[in-house]
């Protein structure tokens, strides 16, 4: 292993009865990179992302994710063994994200997604989505709800920090215009900046985003890659994409990883990955190389 | 409704597409009408039934949905049409409202604390008993357990067809314990809450993974097993027969009662038991203003926006780190609690309880104050319960009605039917309750109302 890795997928399996959706995946995301997932329709990205943040209990297989140095994977088979959610220690912490619910996902081990298909708060305003996504923190400062109902300081000084915060991303996504008004009337483009913008208030190390370029116009498209590399470098948030839109991800991404019916067929740097002939076959949806050549003399290529 | 689609856009009269549809309706009502008003049958002396037949009035009937959809088609809806043209962008509700919502609240509150005097002044002292009693004690009561399923239902978005079972809880928990410890009124009052609350959460907890209709049966059932544990429990409940002989609650130890100490002697007046009326109508009014109070925090609180989260989609809530199963356990705890709070005041108010006071009935009346109301609108809900509440009472004291259908006329019989048609009335001219607009919970710049196209109801 080199570098230093953030998130370690190891033999991830997941089966939805007789279904194998994603087969023994072992992948690593290194700290402060992009690392994109991609793959034809089908080939288990969301799965993995599922995984990832809770949603679905793996079949079998490991997710660790460290935050602080590169020292704390010292603990890694301990706390494997010993059947602990987490393990703290003066430098850092370790978790293992396949034993925790999804909410606990987000809250400790500060893993935030989006989702394919937008899932805004759509009948509140987006400074509220932004509240919301400070919930915890939030939560804590009322006293769980206690000196907030009594009217505490300390409270009214938390939220104003919050809507602070808020007005920071709102800023950042070109929004604060609109901040009182409903995200639902937003349109498509804007609703997936500020899908990420609340993913981004809950102070996430991993940020995974779901297919965020999907059904963007090539400006929009090229807004958000810029507002993935801010992510990235101003905010010290790694990202796992899934993504479609290979001008997006060959453009933005650090590493690559290939899947293809469940399983990992190519992982590497974007250049490599674009001239493997084993993903240009499975892009193709043909069986080998040899393959490959032939359908590029038919179509003249 | 037919008649928007004879000139929609237009606002012009299509005589030829209003009569074809009057048509229609003229053959649907007298294929609907011929069985159900048509015939009749009667017994005749020798115990045999004999069909007659009441074509006069079935004409009547079939003329009344004639002429009722020509007046739609060819008055409302191209009114409408023209209406809707002329003011094409910026309603007009955006422009009333901001007048209105500042001086409504102050108006009512200073109302609803000058109500009993002003009722005192008109009605006298005994008129006034009623006055107070039936509508204002009777109307809060309802106001205070349409806020409390509110933020349950309207709030949080998880529909309780059982709402009517913590009210119960609250109004047993305070006289038994009244009649077995002789523990005060004020002490057993947030006792009830709290056992109410623990109902909740018990009540909550097997009905987590639920959602939309699922989780509304198994409520209902809920309700029900709480019913028909009271009636049978009989060693601790008294099963039908009820609760009688509830202490009542006294104005800071001093009972409403004709003894030296009591209220009129101690302060030196003419007993009368509208004291006691009074004193009742000012303690559920506080505690309706704490209920309203504390709602509105909460709604500015973390929980309050995550309960509003939660109801829009709860898998966001989840991938944002907000604990799902903790969020919807308060929800029905503090609803439960609210419950709680107006059954034990119930149960003290009546001095008498028994599970017919705790019938499905009951759940229906709650949430549809909440549902006509408005999900989520306090204001809203207080007017639907003075309007479902408040119209019902009313509709007894009609006997104005008596001099125009004749003195054989009883319009306490047709009370739910005016009911009724009032609410789908309601309900087709404004579908998402009277305040259909949502507040947000704090703003940036200016607060501006959520239509509630946006807002999602829950599941």
């Amino acid at each position: 292993m080199t570098g230093d890795p953030l998130l370690r997928v190891d033999h991830l399996s997941m089966r939805f009865g007789g279904l194998v959706a994603v087969n023994d995946l072992s992948f690593v995301a290194e700290r402060g990179e992009i690392t994109a997932l991609i793959g034809p329709n089908g080939a288990g990205k969301t799965t993995v992302f599922n995984c990832v943040t809770g949603f679905y209990k793996p079949t079998e297989g490991r997710i660790a994710l460290a935050h602080g140095g590169a020292r704390v994977w010292e603990n890694l088979t301990a706390i494997t063994l010993r059947g602990a959610r987490y393990h703290r220690r003066a430098d850092g912490a370790l978790f293992l994200l396949e034993r925790m619910p999804d909410y606990l996902v987000t809250q400790k081990a500060k893993v935030a997604r989006t989702f394919q298909n937008i899932r805004l708060f759509a009948g509140m305003t987006l400074l509220e989505n932004l509240l919301v996504a400070q919930h915890n923190p939030l939560m804590i400062a009322s006293g769980f709800t206690l000196f907030g109902v009594l009217g505490a300081k300390s409270y009214a000084r938390a939220e104003a920090a919050a809507v602070e915060k808020a007005r920071h991303w709102l800023d950042l996504i070109g929004l604060i215009d609109r901040a009182d008004d409903p995200a639902g009337a937003l349109p498509y483009g804007a609703q997936r900046r500020l899908e990420i913008a609340r993913a981004m208030c809950t102070d996430p190390v991993l940020l995974c985003l779901d297919e965020p370029a999907a059904g963007l116009n090539p400006r929009e498209s090229a807004e958000l890659n810029q507002l993935i590399r801010a992510i990235r470098t101003d905010h010290a948030t790694s990202v796992l994409l899934i993504e479609h839109d290979m001008s997006v991800v060959m453009e933005i991404s650090d590493r690559v990883v290939v899947l293809d019916y469940g399983s990992k067929i190519a992982d590497g740097t974007p250049d490599a990955i674009r001239n493997d002939p084993k993903v240009i076959a499975a892009y193709l949806g043909v069986a080998d190389a040899d393959e490959v050549e032939k359908i590029k003399a038919e179509v003249g290529l | 409704m037919a008649g928007s689609t004879a000139a929609p856009e237009t606002g012009d009269i299509d005589i030829v597409g209003s009569l074809k549809h009057a048509v229609v309706t003229a053959l649907i009502a007298f294929g609907l009408f011929l069985p159900l008003i048509g015939f009749k049958t009667t017994q005749d002396i020798h115990n045999e039934l004999v069909l007659e037949t009441r074509f006069p009035l079935l004409l009547i009937f079939v003329a009344l949905a004639v002429a009722g959809s020509l007046v739609m088609s060819l008055i409302i809806a191209p009114w409408r049409a023209r209406r809707l043209r002329r003011r094409p962008a910026t309603s007009e509700e955006s422009r009333i409202s901001p007048a209105i919502a500042r001086w409504f609240a102050p108006f009512a509150l200073g109302f609803v604390i000058v109500y009993p005097v002003l009722v005192l002044v008109i009605g006298g002292f005994q008129g006034a008993v009623k006055w107070i009693d039936n509508f204002g004690i009777q109307i809060l009561i309802y106001v205070m357990l349409g806020f409390g399923l509110n933020i349950v239902v309207g709030l949080a978005g998880l529909l309780d067809l059982g709402y009517v079972a913590f009210y119960a809880v609250g109004s047993y928990s305070y006289a038994l314990l009244a009649k077995t410890f002789g523990l005060s009124f004020y002490m057993l009052l947030p006792l009830a809450g709290i056992l109410s609350a623990f109902w909740g959460i018990l009540l909550g907890f097997p009905v987590l993974r639920l959602r939309g209709d699922y989780l509304a049966i198994v409520t209902l059932a809920f309700g029900e097993i709480i019913r028909l544990v009271l009636i049978n429990w009989v060693p601790v409940t008294n099963g039908y027969a009820g609760i009688s002989g509830i202490p009542r609650p006294s104005f800071f130890g001093i009972p409403f009662n004709t003894d030296d100490n009591g209220f009129a002697a101690v302060f030196h007046l003419e007993f009368s038991p509208i004291y006691r009326t009074i004193y009742l109508y000012y303690l559920i009014l506080a505690l309706v203003l704490l209920t309203a109070f504390v709602t509105t925090r909460l709604r500015r609180l973390p929980i309050g926006r995550a309960w509003e989260a939660l109801r829009e989609d709860e898998i966001a809530c989840r991938s944002l780190g907000i604990n799902t199963t903790h969020t919807k356990l308060t929800a029905f705890a503090l609803g439960a609690m609210f419950a709680g709070f107006a059954g034990s005041f119930f149960a003290a108010r009546q001095g008498f309880i028994s599970p017919e006071s705790f019938t499905f009935l009951e759940s229906a009346t709650i949430l549809s104050i909440v549902v006509l109301g408005g999900m989520g609108s306090q204001i809203g809900v207080a007017i639907a319960a003075i309007a479902m509440i408040g119209g019902t009472e009313i509709l007894r004291e009609l006997d104005v009605l008596k001099t125009w259908f004749g003195n054989d006329f009883d319009p306490t019989q047709y009370r739910m039917l005016v009911f009724g048609l009032a609410m789908v009335l309601i309900m087709i001219v404004r579908p998402r309750g009277l305040i259909a607009t949502r507040a947000p919970s704090l703003f940036l710049t200016a607060r501006k109302p959520v239509s509630a196209a946006l807002v999602k109801e829950g599941q």
